[in-house]
């Protein structure tokens, strides 16, 4: 058997890896720090392998051209920065409403506005679920290390085919700039995912039909199965309407394709959480600090725990509330001003005690800063 | 003098009927009397012409009264957001170049909110026909100033004469580098038609711009008259390019330049790249 290969990638070539892995031939993007590696690795690897790049001319073209290709049959992505995914975002919301399975990454620097370019931040966690008006539920996810971007981009494709919704994959600079010697995933290790097409006649196609799980076959253009594809609220057919009959099933359509599978999409991992009195909760690059800071402290001899959140959106209501429901204590640790601690108070039992530790000073939270917050509420 | 019998008559609305879609999408939003509906006509019966698959048509939209025609008829339909038709349709046809991309629009979804897109898809040079109904005016949202406006004139944004210069559609395309720019009006159908045909035909970016009538609201306010007294307008207005160059710049005050303005062999966008990916493989 061949030698796994080995090799030093940077977090922003980590999602080009996981992405062409999970078979993205089609990238569309603009330049933005700190997410410009992702289009750069793109622009070099998609042509060697019959893909097409390209650099439009802003965010809100390169968005609309991704959901293009995915109409057309591709598994298409862009990356980019908080005010390029403010510019996105309605066409985001387009792609919720069209069903339109495709993957943004979203490498996060620290805002409002053109804020700290090269400064790390999870300030866009809110925005990954509620960047577009109107109601749907979105999937968002969130790796901690470079592998971990590897394999999550993956399961980003995978869910974005599997529920036909867009899916935001939440970067930060530090894990977008760091690097880290991996061993990549052989073909075949790690499951891929493809849209389900049509199989009926055209004559008999309903391009959004109500089907068992909500999920319509989605075929690409050219397929032979015309339909209307628009962002106004639509019939199952695609028709434009304005009845309430038919308005209030699409909107029941976009949540519940995704709220009533949320255990297929929810990943999560737990460090010592069987007798853990106190726990940590965190995703991203401060996860990578929690679960360090957990050993110190385990040694220490306090029964201390962590979960770590790899799916940020939809929350995981029901696990959080199993895990740390019956804690005394936990401390949500993010690089923001508390977004995440306000849906761990929802799920958590009253008498649980929710602390959060926060810094939005464009630095990461060290392990040590985690130990004296625990210290410090214990 | 030839004259249309009723068969003949029948035929011609049969082959109209053959590309709308079931009655579920009907009526249309547009008033009595509206160009799109001319406009409409010309295109299918220029697709028809040419024996184009209705699987292997995608015609891209975006926001206002125009861009509602992807949903009437019975091709591969994307009706996106405002201004962003293009965007889209260089993501569909860079995706799958074996299809044919028409987008339809309007003054204000591509010169305003689209601008960007539309000066960079003629640019790209890629393979989409954009079929540009310009009725100088916002019609979806009842009658506001957009940017093919005239100076002066009225409109309830302007209601006391427009302070700002228009664009003119052609130029600003072939100033951007569209390989294909032409005008028509909605009273030269057989012209107008003959020219969508050339469009769809060229390989690279076209335009072709429809110079259309919005009596409910532009002609209203101007006191252009009714739908008629408009199209009449565009017939007295409309010059063809021939006759345009011998005319001079005062006597071509208030007309329309109309028929194959522009057109270059420019290489092709997706043409290129594939060129380029071939080439790259053949090297490795």
């Amino acid at each position: 058997m061949a030698q796994k290969e080995r090799v030093l990638v940077m977090g922003n070539q980590a999602c080009v890896l996981g992405a062409i892995y999970a078979g993205m031939r089609f990238y569309a993007g603009y330049p933005i720090t700190p997410s410009t590696e992702v289009a750069e690795g793109c622009a070099r690897e998609l042509p060697k392998i019959g893909g097409r790049f390209i650099q439009m001319e802003d965010e809100i073209g390169s968005i609309a051209a991704v959901i293009g290709a995915s109409v057309s049959g591709f598994k298409a992505m862009t990356a980019t920065s908080g005010p390029g995914y403010s510019l996105m975002v309605e066409n985001i919301g387009y792609a919720y409403m069209t069903e339109a399975p495709i993957v943004i990454i979203n490498v996060q620097r620290g805002g409002p506005s053109t804020g700290l370019p090269t400064k790390v931040s999870q300030a866009d966690t809110m925005q990954a679920q509620w960047g577009p008006h109107g109601d749907y539920t979105a999937i968002a996810v969130a790796p901690s290390t470079i592998y971990e971007t590897v394999t999550e981009t993956v399961r980003a494709f995978n869910l974005a085919e599997r529920f036909r919704t867009p899916v935001t994959i939440l970067l930060d600079e530090v894990l977008g700039h760091s690097r880290q010697v991996v061993t990549l995933p052989e073909l075949g290790e790690l499951e891929v995912i493809n849209r389900v097409k049509p199989t009926c006649t055209p004559e008999d196609f309903e391009a959004f039909a109500m089907t068992e799980n909500f999920v319509s076959p989605m075929p690409a253009y050219g397929d032979g199965y015309r339909y209307v594809c628009t962002g106004l609220t639509h019939d199952t057919h695609g028709f434009t309407t304005n009845r309430p009959d038919e308005i209030a099933p699409k909107l029941y359509k976009l949540r519940h394709k995704i709220i009533d599978y949320r255990d297929e999409i929810v990943k999560l991992r737990e460090e010592h959480m069987d007798d853990a009195e106190i726990a940590f909760i965190s995703y991203g690059t401060v996860a990578r600090a929690a679960l360090q800071a957990t050993d110190i402290v385990r040694k220490a001899g306090v029964k201390v725990g962590a979960v770590q959140l790899f799916t940020i959106w939809p929350f995981p209501d029901e696990q959080i509330r199993q895990l740390c429901g019956k804690c005394r204590k936990v401390i949500v640790a993010e690089l923001n001003m508390g977004q995440v601690i306000n849906e761990v108070r929802r799920v958590l039992p009253p008498d649980v005690e929710v602390h959060g530790l926060q810094r939005y000073d464009g630095e990461i939270l060290t392990p040590m800063q985690l130990v004296e917050k625990l210290e410090e509420v214990i | 003098m030839s004259t249309v019998t009723k068969d003949q008559e029948k035929q011609r609305s049969d082959v109209i009927l053959n590309y709308l879609r079931p009655r579920k999408a009907m009526p249309t939003v547009w008033c009595a009397g509206c160009g799109n509906g001319i406009v409409m006509t010309a295109i299918i019966r220029t697709i028809d012409n040419l024996g184009l698959s209705k699987d292997n048509v995608v015609m891209v939209s975006g926001i206002g009264c125009s861009s509602r025609m992807p949903i009437y008829l019975d091709f591969n339909a994307l009706h996106t957001t405002h201004g962003r038709a293009l965007a889209f349709a260089t993501g569909v046809k860079f995706a799958r170049p074996d299809l044919k991309v028409i987008v339809v629009t309007g003054d204000g979804d591509a010169l305003a909110i689209g601008g960007n897109h539309f000066i960079h898809a003629c640019r790209r040079n890629i393979d989409i026909t954009t079929i540009l109904i310009n009725n100088n005016i916002y019609g979806m949202t009842g009658g506001q100033g957009s940017p093919t406006t005239p100076a002066h004139a009225f409109s309830t944004t302007t209601p006391y004469g427009n302070a700002e210069k228009q664009f003119d559609p052609c130029g600003l395309a072939k100033a951007a580098g569209a390989s294909f720019v032409g005008r028509g009006t909605v009273y030269h159908t057989p012209q107008l038609e003959k020219l969508i045909t050339q469009a769809i035909e060229h390989r690279g970016f076209s335009l072709v711009e429809v110079i259309s009538n919005c009596h409910t609201y532009y002609g209203r306010l101007n006191k252009q008259g009714d739908a008629v007294a408009m199209i009449n307008d565009f017939k007295e207005r409309g010059v063809p390019l021939a006759k345009a160059q011998k005319m001079t710049p005062e006597e071509l005050q208030g007309k329309y330049v109309m028929g194959l303005l522009h057109q270059d062999d420019r290489t092709e966008f997706c043409d290129v790249y594939d060129t380029m990916m071939k080439q790259m493989k053949g090297g490795e």
